[in-house]
C-alpha cells in the first residue's frame, strides 16, 4: 500500500518532469486523456510505435544527409513526416530540432542541416529513454489519474 | 492496411436510420480516416472512437478509395492527410469528391497558407493542424449535416444557386468554431472554386438572393448555346444572350451563372478531349458488349448518348430498351428517364453487378454522350409517364426495377470509371459525357439522368470531380447508398414533399425522390426532405423536376426531371470545387429512390419524370460550377415539350451540343 502511493508519487512526479523539462506538450495529455481502460496501455502503445516508425524517417534522412549535394527538399519532406509524427505524440524538444532543421533546409545551409539532426537525435534518444522509464514504473504502479496535470 | 474496428460494410449504424440519426447522432457517424503516418493515424483512430464514431482506417490513399467505391454508402466523412506517398491528399479529395461526394477533411502538419488554402480550394470540408485534438474532432459532423442540408436545401428551393452557395458559405464560416485555423476558408469554398473555375468573374451566385431557380431544361440550353454561339464565345455576355434567348421570366443572373457553368464545361471539355474520344470509342465500340451485359446499363448508356449526343429521344429510348431488355421503340426520352431515375434508386445493392466494369466503361462513354439526356428511360416507364396518376405508380415500379438494376450497373459503372475518369482531371470533358451514360443507365428514372448528368458535369469541370460520369456514377450510387442509409428521407417522396416544391415540380420531385433512393443524387434535390431527414438525401433532382411542371403529362416530368438534373448536376460538377460533391447529391438522390420506393412508387410516376427532366436539365446546365442551385427549371416546359425539344435538338443540335459540352449531346458518333 505504502509502497504502491510511493510507487504512485514517483510515477506523477516522473510524468510532472516530463512537462517541467519540456520534453512532453500539451499533446501527450491528449494522449493520456485517451488512454481509457479499453485501451488502458494507449500511450505507452503509441509512443512505441512512434518509434518503431520514426526509426526509418530517422535513417532516411541520415542517408540522405550524406549525399553530395544535398538534396534538401527531400530532407525536407522526410522532416516535414517526421515532425509530423513527433508533434501527435508531445514530443516537444524533439519537434524544436525539426522545425530548426526545415528552416535550414530551406536556407540551404548544409551545416546546419547536419548539426541540427544530431541535435534531434540526441533528443530522440533522451526523450525515449525518459518514456520508457516513465512507463515501466506506471505499469508497476497501476492505473492511476495522471490527466491532473496540464502545463500551461 | 489496418481497418479500424469500425465497420466499413456495416450500415448499421443507427445514425444511418433517419429516425434514429436525430436521437443518437452523430453516434455512430462513419469515418475514413486516411494517413500514411500510422502514428497519427492510431491516434486518430482513438480519438474518433472516443467520438463514438466508427472509424476506419487506412494508410494508402488508393486502399481508402478503393474502400469508398466498394462500400458506397459506409462512410459519411472522410479525413484525410495531404502529404501521402501514394497520393496527394488534394488529389484524393477531388476523387472522393467526384466519386463519392463526401466530405472530407483534410489534415497537416503544415498550416502555411498556401496549403490550406488549397484545401478550400479543392473543396476540403474543413483542414486541420496536426497534431489535432480531440476537440476538432468532435465537430466533424457539422460537415457531414451541413452538406446535406446545403444540398437539400438546393435541391427544394426555388433559389438561384447563388444563394445557396452564400448560404453555405455563411454556414461553414459561422459552425465552425472549434475547428482549426484554416476553417475560415472553408466558407470561401464554393466561391474559390467558382472562381477558379470560371473564366468569368459572374457570380450572381453569391449576389442573387432567393431568386427562383430556373432550370435549364434541354430545350433552354439549346437556346442558350444558340445564343452564345451566335454572339461567340469570347463576346457571349449574359445581357446579350439573354436578349438573343428572349426567354420570359429568365434574368441574367440565371444566364450568367449559366454562363460560367457552360464556360467550366467547355474548359473541361478542352483538358480532355482525348479521353472523351476514348470514352466515346469505347462506348461505341462496345455497345454490344454493353448491352449483352446489363440491359439497365445500355439503356443508360443509351441515354447518355442520347442526351449527349443528341440522340433521338427515340432511338435512345430503343436503346434503353433494348438495353434493359424491353421494347425499346416505344419510350423515347421520357421513358429513359423513369429508368434512370429507378437505376438510381435502386442504389447499392444493384451496384455490385459483376458486368459492372464493362459496363461501366461504357457507361463511362456513354455519359458523356448523354450528358443530359437521361432519356434512357425504358419505353414502359415512359409509357407510364404519360398516364399521370396511375402511371406514377408503374412507373415507379417499373424506374425502380430500372433504377435498381442501373444502379448496379452505374455502380459498378462508376466504380470503374471514376477511377479513370475522375483521376484525369484533365478528362473532365470526356469524362461528363462519361458519366451521363453510365448515370443515365442508373438513372433510368428520371432522376438518374440527372445524377449521371451531373457526375459527367462533375467530371467535366476541371476539378473533375464533378462531371465524371463513370465516377458519377459510382459516386452516385455510392451515394445512393449512403444516403439511403442516412438520409432516407431526403429522398422525400413527393407526397410528402410536394408543398414545399413549386407545385409544377412536385410531381416531379416526388418522383424524384423516388429516385432518390437512389440516392446518387445530391442532396441538393432533396427539396421536399427536411433537414430532419437526413435520410432522404435524394438528389436533387427531384427538385428539379419538381420545377418542371409535374403537373403536366407525367411523360414530360420524365424529361422535366431529366432537365432539372441536367442542371442540378451542372450545379453539382460547379459546385465540385466545394468538394464534395454536389454531383453526389444527384447520385445520391438516385439511389435513394431505391430505398424510398416503398412511399416513392405513388410518385414514381412523377418522380421519373422529374429524374429525366433533371437529366435534361443536367445536361442542359452541365456545369459542374453552376451549382445546382442555380439550375433552373422551366416549369412550363411540359414532358411532350420537352421531348419534342429535346428530340430537336438531337437532332439539330450537333453543333451547339457540342460547345455545350456535352458529349451526350454530340451522339454523332453512338451508333444508334
Amino acid at each position: 500500500m505504502e509502497r504502491n502511493n510511493n510507487l504512485h508519487r514517483q510515477v506523477a512526479s516522473l510524468r510532472q518532469s516530463l512537462f517541467d523539462q519540456g520534453y512532453v506538450d500539451e499533446q501527450f495529455i491528449e494522449l493520456e486523456e485517451l488512454q481509457d481502460d479499453a485501451t488502458p496501455n494507449f500511450v505507452e502503445e503509441v509512443v512505441t510505435l512512434f518509434y518503431n516508425d520514426s526509426a526509418r524517417l530517422i535513417h532516411n534522412i541520415d542517408q540522405s544527409l550524406e549525399e553530395h549535394p544535398l538534396d534538401f527538399a527531400k530532407l525536407d519532406n522526410f522532416m516535414h513526416q517526421f515532425k509530423g509524427s513527433c508533434s501527435s505524440i508531445g514530443a516537444k524538444k524533439v519537434k524544436i530540432e525539426c522545425t530548426q532543421f526545415m528552416e535550414y533546409c530551406r536556407a540551404g545551409n548544409v551545416e546546419g542541416c547536419k548539426r541540427t539532426f544530431q541535435q534531434l537525435k540526441r533528443e530522440y534518444v533522451v526523450l525515449r529513454k525518459k518514456l520508457e522509464v516513465y512507463f515501466q514504473y506506471a505499469r508497476q504502479a497501476g492505473p492511476t489519474d495522471t490527466a491532473s496535470y496540464r502545463p500551461n | 492496411m489496418n481497418i479500424g474496428s469500425g465497420s466499413v460494410l456495416s450500415s448499421t449504424g443507427s445514425w444511418k436510420s433517419g429516425d434514429v440519426v436525430s436521437d443518437q447522432f452523430p453516434v455512430g457517424l462513419r469515418v475514413l480516416v486516411v494517413d500514411d503516418d500510422p502514428t497519427c493515424l492510431k491516434i486518430l483512430e482513438k480519438m474518433l472512437r472516443n467520438c463514438h464514431y466508427e472509424v476506419t482506417k487506412c494508410n494508402r490513399a488508393e486502399v481508402a478509395l478503393s474502400y469508398l467505391r466498394e462500400n458506397k454508402n459506409g462512410f459519411d466523412i472522410v479525413i484525410s492527410d495531404v502529404h501521402m506517398p501514394d497520393m496527394d491528399g488534394f488529389k484524393l479529395l477531388e476523387h472522393i469528391g467526384l466519386e463519392m461526394d463526401l466530405p472530407v477533411i483534410m489534415m497537416s502538419a503544415d498550416d502555411s497558407k498556401d496549403v490550406v488554402m488549397k484545401g478550400v480550394t479543392h473543396g476540403a470540408y474543413d483542414y486541420l493542424i496536426k497534431p489535432v485534438r480531440i476537440e476538432a474532432l468532435k465537430n466533424i459532423w457539422q460537415h457531414v449535416v451541413r452538406k446535406k442540408k446545403h444540398e437539400w436545401r438546393d435541391n427544394n428551393f426555388d433559389q438561384s444557386g447563388s444563394v445557396e452557395e452564400g448560404d453555405r458559405q455563411q454556414k461553414q464560416s459561422e459552425d465552425v468554431d472549434y475547428s482549426s485555423s484554416a476553417n475560415e476558408g472553408n466558407w470561401k469554398n464554393p466561391k474559390k472554386r467558382k472562381e477558379e473555375d470560371e473564366e468569368g468573374e459572374e457570380r450572381d451566385d453569391t449576389s442573387s438572393l432567393k431568386k427562383p431557380r430556373v432550370v435549364w431544361s434541354v430545350e433552354l440550353h439549346q437556346q442558350f448555346v444558340q445564343a452564345v454561339h451566335q454572339l461567340g464565345i469570347d463576346k457571349a455576355v449574359p445581357k446579350k444572350i439573354l436578349e438573343l434567348m428572349n426567354v420570359p421570366g429568365l434574368t441574367r443572373e440565371n444566364v450568367a451563372s449559366h454562363l460560367q457553368k457552360y464556360r467550366l464545361y467547355l474548359r473541361r471539355l478542352s483538358g480532355v478531349p482525348q479521353h472523351q474520344n476514348g470514352l466515346n470509342n469505347s462506348f461505341m465500340g462496345r455497345p454490344d458488349a454493353t448491352f449483352g451485359t446489363i440491359s439497365s446499363l445500355n439503356g443508360l448508356d443509351l441515354q447518355a448518348i442520347a442526351a449527349a449526343g443528341q440522340i433521338p429521344a427515340q432511338s435512345l429510348a430503343t436503346l434503353q430498351a433494348a438495353a434493359l431488355g424491353r421494347s425499346a421503340t416505344k419510350s423515347a426520352i421520357c421513358m429513359p428517364l423513369v429508368d434512370q431515375r429507378n437505376l438510381f434508386s435502386f442504389e447499392n445493392s444493384q451496384v455490385r453487378f459483376p458486368e459492372g466494369q464493362q459496363q461501366l466503361n461504357n457507361s463511362n462513354k456513354q455519359i458523356d454522350l448523354l450528358h443530359g439526356i437521361p432519356t434512357t428511360m425504358e419505353p414502359k416507364q415512359l409509357a407510364n409517364l404519360h398516364h399521370p396518376s396511375q402511371s406514377f405508380v408503374g412507373m415507379n415500379m417499373q424506374v425502380n426495377s430500372m433504377a435498381q438494376h442501373n444502379n448496379s450497373v452505374i455502380m459498378r459503372m462508376s466504380q470503374s470509371q471514376p477511377r479513370a475518369q475522375m483521376l484525369s482531371g484533365a478528362n473532365n470533358g470526356s469524362q461528363a459525357s462519361r458519366l451521363p451514360l453510365s448515370m443515365q443507365q442508373s438513372l433510368s428514372s428520371e432522376g438518374i439522368p440527372g445524377a449521371v448528368l451531373a457526375q459527367s458535369h462533375i467530371v467535366d469541370n476541371a476539378r473533375a470531380s464533378v462531371y465524371n460520369p463513370v465516377s458519377q456514377a459510382s459516386s452516385m450510387v455510392d451515394f445512393s447508398v449512403n444516403q439511403s442509409k442516412e438520409l432516407q428521407n431526403y429522398n422525400f417522396s413527393l407526397g410528402s414533399n410536394s408543398s414545399g416544391m413549386s407545385n409544377r415540380g412536385m410531381l416531379q420531385e416526388e418522383a424524384n425522390s423516388d429516385i432518390k433512393g437512389s440516392r446518387g443524387f445530391p442532396s441538393n434535390y432533396n427539396i421536399f426532405n427536411d433537414l430532419h431527414q437526413p435520410k432522404s438525401q435524394n438528389w436533387g433532382l427531384q427538385n428539379v423536376g419538381s420545377s418542371f411542371d409535374s403537373s403536366h403529362h407525367p411523360s414530360i416530368q420524365g424529361t422535366q426531371g431529366v432537365s432539372s438534373q441536367l442542371l442540378l448536376q451542372q450545379g453539382i460538377s460547379s459546385t465540385h470545387n466545394n468538394g464534395q460533391n454536389r454531383n453526389g447529391p444527384i447520385g445520391k438522390s438516385m439511389y435513394t429512390n431505391g430505398e424510398e420506393s416503398g412511399h416513392t412508387n405513388l410518385m414514381g410516376g412523377p418522380q421519373l419524370n422529374s429524374v429525366s427532366r433533371n437529366m435534361l436539365a443536367v445536361k442542359a446546365e452541365r456545369f459542374p460550377d453552376a451549382d445546382y442551385q442555380s439550375t433552373n427549371f422551366p416549369e412550363q416546359f411540359g414532358q411532350d415539350d420537352l421531348m419534342s425539344a429535346f428530340l430537336k435538338q438531337q437532332g439539330s443540335v450537333g453543333p451547339v451540343e457540342t460547345e455545350f459540352g456535352f458529349d451526350g449531346y454530340t451522339l454523332d458518333n453512338l451508333p444508334v
